[in-house]
């Protein structure tokens, strides 16, 4: 599948503008952050500058944008229509919150419960979108939801960690959350993968031409010379020769160097851990980057059959 | 709305498709594009047609395959549009209700008013039916025709989609496969016609018609004979002129 940089920008960003608001709001609820104005703005802010950067950008993978309000019309059947929902309703309570933590110097506790669930929702809803496309072996499984609301969660107190070192608010918490997630957000990656690596494909170009018991089907005439909009979309497959050497790639710096650097920063403090906190910051961003882009780039739609894949 | 028709459509309006007659002409990919490029979901965009790279829009593509090994291997021309789905997993995702399947008769459309052009309708189809029209940015599909088949002043043997009516070799048929009756049905039941990907689970309507097995002889080599040793005209020249 072709990886849009609209969907790698709004999924990234958003789910950890998503993490960090419930990270941060259960933070806020547990009385671990002090219910102080400056407090509740250094993560809210980023938080919400983080989903609404990401959503602006999921505008840019729409041909027809200024439609766009249509989405939120389907929500009884589509995954989609669902997460346009979720995204825009969680600002209410999360503005409450912030409004509350920011101007009068108390964290609403149902704002701050009803933020954390909307932005867990939200990126449910993502990850549904994802899990139910039968025709994409790879996303069809049932740990894709899953791994988007882990990744989501792990880069929330990553950048919980940074930001409340920078603010000399006590990132204590956080960071240890994030030392316990971080592996098992990665492990549960790492399965993902291997199970998508294993599943035996569904279907086969014979069975695709509707002559599944004669033998193997070769392609000896393609359909169009030219190209087209569906080739473009689902024939991406230049990944997959690189695929071995991306998750590591993302491994190391989505998880081996986030953690190293949490560690490191927790156990110095001052400006190391400001430093600390960012740098795990931007290696978690390359990090997800690559695993994102991997994501699609990686993944095969049975349409390829009929374009000379052997089986999906 | 893209909920799907509850319960599903009585009537299912759909083709069937013959692989063992279709001789991949490509004159049924023609015709769509020709009808519907002016048609209901018309205009089908032609991106630099005359240009190094043309591309376009198309809602029917021909593939030609070679199927099985040696002298059991044979062309199979497998045409590929709409399915119009039971199951239409396309309906369902889509968040602005521009994808629904007719109540009436079955029939999958697009309400090219409503798309945002997101494309996770032709993610979700697994037959790759459906693509996106560059220029109008909304997403096209086979519409079985629908401004032709229900067109009343047209005559009676016009009423088919396009490309049921420009096959030279008679491979496509159209009809109400939920009509056990019906031309169509009894074809499919008569041919054995075949549900595509029946296991992905999306109940298409389309129906293909697998090839005849075809009379084959072991290997060509029998069929070029040498005189006959015993005689007759070519016998005596063939002693005659010797080796």
């Amino acid at each position: 599948m072709r990886p849009a940089p609209s969907l790698l920008l709004f999924t990234t960003l958003s789910g950890a503008g998503y993490g960090l608001l419930a990270v941060w709001a259960l933070l806020g609820l547990a009385a671990v952050l002090p219910a102080e104005p400056r407090a509740g703005l250094v993560g809210l802010g980023p938080a919400l500058v983080a989903i609404a950067a990401g959503l602006f950008a999921s505008r840019f993978h729409l041909a027809r944008p200024e439609r766009a309000w249509r989405a939120f019309t389907q929500w009884r059947t589509s995954w989609l229509s669902r997460e346009a929902v979720a995204a825009v309703a969680t600002f209410a309570p999360a503005l409450a919150l912030a409004a509350g933590w920011s101007l009068e110097s108390r964290i609403p506790a149902a704002a701050a419960l009803l933020a954390a669930a909307g932005a867990a929702l939200t990126v449910l809803c993502t990850g549904q979108i994802y899990a139910t496309l039968v025709p994409i072996p790879r996303w069809h499984q049932p740990l894709t939801t899953p791994v988007f609301l882990a990744l989501a969660l792990a880069s929330g107190l990553v950048l919980a960690f940074a930001l409340a070192a920078a603010s000399g608010l006590d990132p204590g918490l956080p960071g240890l959350l994030a030392l316990a997630v971080l592996p098992l957000v990665w492990g549960l990656k790492v399965l993902w993968w291997r199970l998508g690596d294993r599943a035996p494909p569904r279907v086969t170009a014979a069975a695709a031409i509707g002559v599944p018991d004669r033998g193997p089907a070769r392609p000896i005439e393609p359909a169009h010379t030219a190209g087209s909009w569906l080739l473009d979309e689902t024939g991406f497959r230049v990944a997959r020769r690189h695929a071995a050497k991306l998750r590591r790639l993302a491994l190391l710096f989505g998880g081996a160097s986030p953690w190293s650097l949490v560690a490191v920063g927790l156990a110095t403090g001052g400006g190391a851990r400001i430093v600390c906190g960012l740098a795990a910051v931007l290696s978690l961003a390359l990090g997800l980057a690559i695993e994102r882009w991997l994501f699609f780039a990686e993944a095969k739609h049975t349409a390829a059959v009929w374009y000379g894949e052997r089986a999906v | 709305m893209t909920a799907l028709p509850d319960p599903p459509p009585a009537r299912r309006l759909g083709l069937v498709i013959d692989l063992d007659t279709c001789v991949g002409c490509q004159a049924c990919v023609v015709a769509c594009k020709e009808w519907n490029g002016g048609g209901h979901p018309g205009p089908l965009a032609d991106l630099e047609p005359y240009g190094s790279r043309p591309a376009g829009t198309w809602l029917n593509r021909v593939h030609g395959f070679e199927v099985g090994e040696g002298a059991a291997g044979r062309t199979v021309y497998f045409p590929r549009s709409c399915l119009h789905c039971e199951n239409a997993l396309c309906v369902t995702v889509c968040p602005t209700g521009a994808s629904f399947k007719r109540a009436e008769d079955g029939i999958v459309l697009v309400d090219e008013a409503k798309c945002i052009g997101c494309g996770l309708c032709a993610w979700a189809c697994p037959y790759g039916a459906r693509e996106l029209d560059p220029a109008s940015g909304v997403m096209k599909k086979c519409t079985l025709c629908v401004d032709r088949i229900g067109d009343e002043r047209l005559p009676a043997e016009d009423r088919v989609p396009a490309c049921v009516a420009a096959c030279p070799a008679r491979a496509r048929h159209f009809g109400d496969l939920g009509d056990p009756e019906s031309a169509v049905a009894r074809l499919v039941a008569e041919r054995g016609g075949v549900e595509l990907l029946a296991e992905l689970g999306y109940r298409p309507t389309n129906r293909y018609l697998p090839p005849r097995p075809g009379r084959r002889l072991a290997a060509d080599g029998d069929r070029l004979e040498d005189a006959p040793a015993e005689g007759g005209f070519l016998g005596w020249l063939d002693r005659l002129l010797g080796d």
